[in-house]
């Protein structure tokens, strides 16, 4: 057993664990930070992305140990500091980007790294960037919508998602 | 104006504040004091006789409390099937046994042998290595009609072959289609395949068994679609556990797509071993093992036969299909290929004349059950593709000869069975060439051309029957459950709502609607109500969700309980304001006497119930709660028509969806964004099959793609935007809300309108000998079909 500590969603942690113990894996048991998701052991789905100083990383790929002294932020540290959603969240939720949720904090976490990095991306982008993250739910649609309205563009007239006439 | 809540609104989903904040309770999120671990050692063959199974090495490592093998489960029943299927000799279906875990012979890799329970996860792993299965290797069954050679080798040695069933449908049609054929001006034959697939729900199954010695109670935490369904299969079928004293939840759910709608062996072996140790013991599956343990989907074998008179009327169908059963029987699998598609090969269209005939066959496989759409995206797929063959081998018009074909007509009895009540398909058809945008196919096929690029367009209608079932219908069809779906509508004394259902939410946002419509009804604010499912201990016996049957069935269930709440609400309101009954009327979450200025709040009512010093209680009890089941007579007909533009690298074969539309009839809406959320999961899920996913197995019963590098899952950019209307609406005329469902529409309607349109446009480019590409049609595929 080894001794690890780091910062998570700005607050000091440790803990013994064995070497080969995943930072999901000291997220979800060690820490009971249960937001971040496994959904596949091949390093493709993307439900397991944090951000590790900053930058997208898939929790599964990574030891724990490595993670050393490092500042880390999962989906439970992305609200807003009252509480309320970020803007990238609430862009979710108001573009209805989530059904299940499984893949929803990978996803939100991927979108979060994305707008860091490139402030107004296109479609093409959006997409291109989220090739590591896989969602069975919402078919993409809404998630790409709602990381373009999260970067402050319009998307009122993708989709054309007409509705029932009143 | 769109309305800002109740039925029709598009709600934001209340749902969603705990899954962006990672506040989900998903079971694999759920630790319980004590809690050990189980690792399944499963079969690396897909066939053999199981000599034995040394588990002393693996007793002897850290931390392991007890290794189990197929022996522990000699007194213990098997995973039962929940639908007996009779064959077209009137015959009931061979039904193997299932047990838990593997006894005499193995029959798929994957096949559960053994199983480590330890302290930790880690230490069941490594334990798992160190059990030594002996296992004599058989030559596998793979290929369908292989199996059913008489040579062959028996998945089963009890069974006298591979054959499940051989199901005609209708049998006593059969002479006068086969006539219908003989005198035909023409007839179209297209042999396809339906490939299998893996569901893959993004959450892996979990399954974390408790038991408590005091209480003799078990308790089983699961990722499942129908905890109600499981703690009967379980408790009844295989652990002899009665219902009273087994508690089956499902927490939050991570998508389900079928393949957690059945009981399966993980289930019944956590709760079997939590009694054995008297701890809780929990299992989590990898991404790897879901491979070879979820149920897989489709896997039909088809040839389809039109018979059309000189103008295009469709006279006769005709078709065979081999569906693969997998192993071992799961819980629904029989019904899909039988009454979930022979019923559906009618489409939209008023063919005079069907019949359907389905050998189901087992091999050395993962067991099939049900996927999304489950047997009508196989009946529509096949029908949608030889009706575009047909109309390109008679030179109409692939929209022409629909229209000419389609039911008009409603009610409609069609030659297989079922009657469809609603339906507007030229409506629907209409407003797709719209949205479509069908006129300017020719100046972006130009465009397409300019750039070196094929184009092509594909459009396809589909039917579907939703809102699973009629009891008693399906009783009839050899189902061996009742299809009906319950409500519990608590009124608190200070006025709000707990609406507990059966039905079952694993992304749906049922939450979100069923508060929409119970709180429209009373006229109240949706915050006021709060849904509860997923726990056998909290809810009304229910059926869970699947077959697009929750708002259908669930919500009806739901409506009635609300009514019988308004009926008794009416009463108190009368008591307390002098008047009678027949005069209160209920509006804005007021009762009034009409006629009058006299009124009473909600609020006032609820509370009298329940502290009932002024209340009629001569005649009416106190409280506030009902409950309804409710069992539909008919099935609901969802329909639409969707249309796919792609381009095909001429160079690569590489096919680029350029645009899909989708304009859906699902009746009456009460949430429309979640409904086009529906629409565009289940597009994607079949742009995936038509494009992308495969499972596949090498001739030694081995799953080649049996991970995300190899299974080519459906990702962000393999998709458009895409365009979804249902403004077409023609509403349910049997349930109170006039709903039809939306769940597995997409996955439905869209691979045959993806292959339509690569066909088109390799037509379009002179490949004229290309009539068909098996799915998935990988870029090698539709190169190799350029090449001629
Ligand atoms: S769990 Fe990390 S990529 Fe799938
Ligand atoms: S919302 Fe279910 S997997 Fe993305």
């Amino acid at each position: 057993m080894t001794k690890v500590s780091m910062k998570v969603n700005g607050k000091p942690v440790s803990g013994e664990i064995e070497g080969r113990t995943l930072l999901v894996s000291f997220l979800r048991d060690t820490l009971g930070l249960t937001g971040t998701h496994v959904g596949c052991d091949t390093s493709q789905c993307g439900a397991c992305v944090v951000h590790v100083d900053g930058k997208a990383v898939k929790s599964c790929t990574m030891f724990a140990a490595e993670a050393e002294g490092c500042e880390v932020t999962t989906i439970e540290g992305m609200a807003n500091a009252d509480g309320s959603l970020s803007t990238i969240q609430q862009a979710f939720q108001d573009h209805h980007g989530l059904q299940c949720g499984f893949c929803t904090p990978g996803m939100v976490m991927s979108a979060a790294a994305l707008l860091a990095e490139t402030p107004k991306p296109t479609e093409a982008e959006v997409r291109h960037y989220l090739e590591g993250n896989i969602c069975r739910c919402t078919g993409y649609h809404n998630i790409v919508k709602a990381i373009l309205a999260a970067s402050g563009q319009d998307v009122g007239d993708i989709g054309g998602d007409a509705i029932a006439a009143e | 104006m769109p309305k800002d809540h109740g039925i029709g609104a598009s709600s934001k989903r209340r749902e969603d504040k705990r899954f962006l904040t990672g506040k989900g309770r998903y079971t694999d999120d759920i630790n319980l004091p004590g809690q050990a671990h189980a690792w399944f050692v499963r079969s690396q063959v897909a066939h053999g006789r199981l000599t034995g199974v040394d588990t002393s090495a693996a007793e002897a490592m850290p931390g392991v409390l007890r290794v189990f093998t197929g022996a522990d489960f000699e007194g213990v029943g098997g995973l039962p099937c929940g639908w007996l299927v009779t064959d077209r000799f009137g015959q009931p279906m061979q039904e193997p046994g299932h047990p838990v875990l593997a006894r005499g012979k193995v029959r798929h890799v994957g096949d559960p042998v053994a199983v480590v329970v330890a302290e930790t996860a880690e230490q069941a792993r490594d334990a798992a290595e160190a059990v030594e299965v002996e296992i004599d290797e058989l030559p596998a069954v793979l290929d369908m009609k292989a199996a059913l050679d008489p040579d062959a080798p028996l998945v089963h040695d009890e069974l006298k072959n591979n054959l499940c069933y051989d199901w005609g449908f209708v049998e006593e049609n059969r002479a006068a289609v086969d006539a219908a054929f003989e005198t035909a001006a023409h007839v179209t034959t297209l042999d396809l395949v339906n490939q299998r697939l893996v569901p893959n729900a993004m959450e892996p199954r979990v399954a974390l068994g408790d038991f408590n010695p005091a209480t003799e109670d078990s308790t089983l935490y699961t990722t499942s679609q129908n905890p109600h369904v499981i703690r009967l299969l379980m408790g009844a079928f295989v652990l002899g556990i009665p219902e009273h004293k087994l508690r089956v939840i499902a927490p939050d759910v991570g998508g389900g797509f079928g393949s957690k709608i059945f009981h399966y062996a993980e289930e019944a072996f956590c709760t079997f071993a939590a009694k054995q140790l008297k701890r809780p013991v929990k299992w989590t599956c990898t991404r790897s093992e879901a491979f070879i343990s979820d149920a897989h989907g489709r896997d039909h074998v088809t040839r389809i036969e039109l018979a059309l008179d000189a103008e295009g009327h469709f006279q006769a169908l005709r078709t065979e299909t081999h569906a693969n059963m997998g192993a071992y029987l799961s819980t629904f699998a029989p019904s899909i290929p039988t009454w979930l598609h022979g019923t559906l090969m009618a489409g939209n269209y008023k063919t005079p004349l069907i019949y359907v005939n389905v050998k189901a066959v087992f091999t050395n496989t993962v067991p099939v059950d049900a996927y999304r759409g489950a047997g009508r995206p196989e009946a529509t797929y096949q029908l949608e593709r030889v009706i575009d063959k047909a109309a390109r081998e008679m030179g109409i018009d692939p929209v022409e000869i629909r229209r000419r074909n389609f039911i008009t007509e409603f009610p409609y009895a069609t030659p297989v069975a079922v009657e469809y009540d609603t339906g507007d398909y030229n409506a629907t058809l209409d407003k797709l060439l719209e949205i479509a945008d069908v006129a300017g196919f020719e100046a972006r096929l130009a465009d397409s051309k300019s750039r070196g690029m094929l184009r092509g367009l594909g459009l396809n209608c589909y039917i579907e029957a939703c809102g699973i079932a009629p009891s008693q219908l399906v009783g009839q069809l050899g189902a061996r459950a009742g299809l009906y779906e319950s409500a519990t509508v608590r009124v608190n004394a200070t006025g709000g709502l707990v609406v507990m259902t059966g039905s079952h939410s694993h992304g749906q946002g049922h939450e979100t609607t069923f508060a929409q419509v119970v709180a429209d009804m009373i006229g109240i604010g949706e915050d006021m109500v709060e849904i509860v499912h997923g726990d056998t201990a909290n809810t009304p016996m229910g059926m869970g969700t699947y077959g697009s049957r929750s708002l259908a069935v669930g919500g009806s269930a739901m409506v009635r309980a609300t009514n019988k709440i308004i009926a008794k609400a009416k009463k108190i309101a009368a008591h307390l304001m002098e008047a009678a009954p027949e005069d209160i009327e209920l509006k804005d979450g007021r009762f009034s006497v009409a006629g009058t200025d006299k009124s009473v709040a909600w609020g006032d009512v609820t509370l009298a119930a329940y502290v009932p010093h002024n209340y009629p209680l001569e005649d009416i009890e106190p409280g506030l709660e009902e409950t309804a089941f409710y069992d539909p007579n008919n099935f609901t007909y969802p329909a639409g028509v969707y249309a796919c533009e792609v381009e095909v690298d001429p160079d690569t074969g590489k096919v680029t969806v350029c645009s899909f539309a989708a304009a859906d009839d699902f009746g009456n809406i009460v949430n429309p964004m979640i409904v086009s959320g529906q629409v565009h999961g289940g597009i994607a899920q079949g742009v995936g099959q038509a494009l992308l996913e495969a499972a596949s197995y090498d001739d030694y019963g081995q799953l080649l793609s049996g991970s995300y590098m190899d299974y080519a899952m459906p990702r962000a950019d393999d998709v458009p935007f895409y365009r979804v209307d249902h403004s077409c609406a023609t509403p349910c005329t049997h349930n109170p809300l006039g709903v039809k469902g939306c769940g597995e529409a997409g996955a439905i309607g869209s691979p045959p309108a993806v292959v339509n349109a690569v066909v088109d446009a390799l037509q379009r480019a002179g490949h004229t000998g290309v009539t068909h590409i098996d799915m998935p049609l990988t870029p090698s595929r539709v190169w190799a079909a350029m090449q001629g």
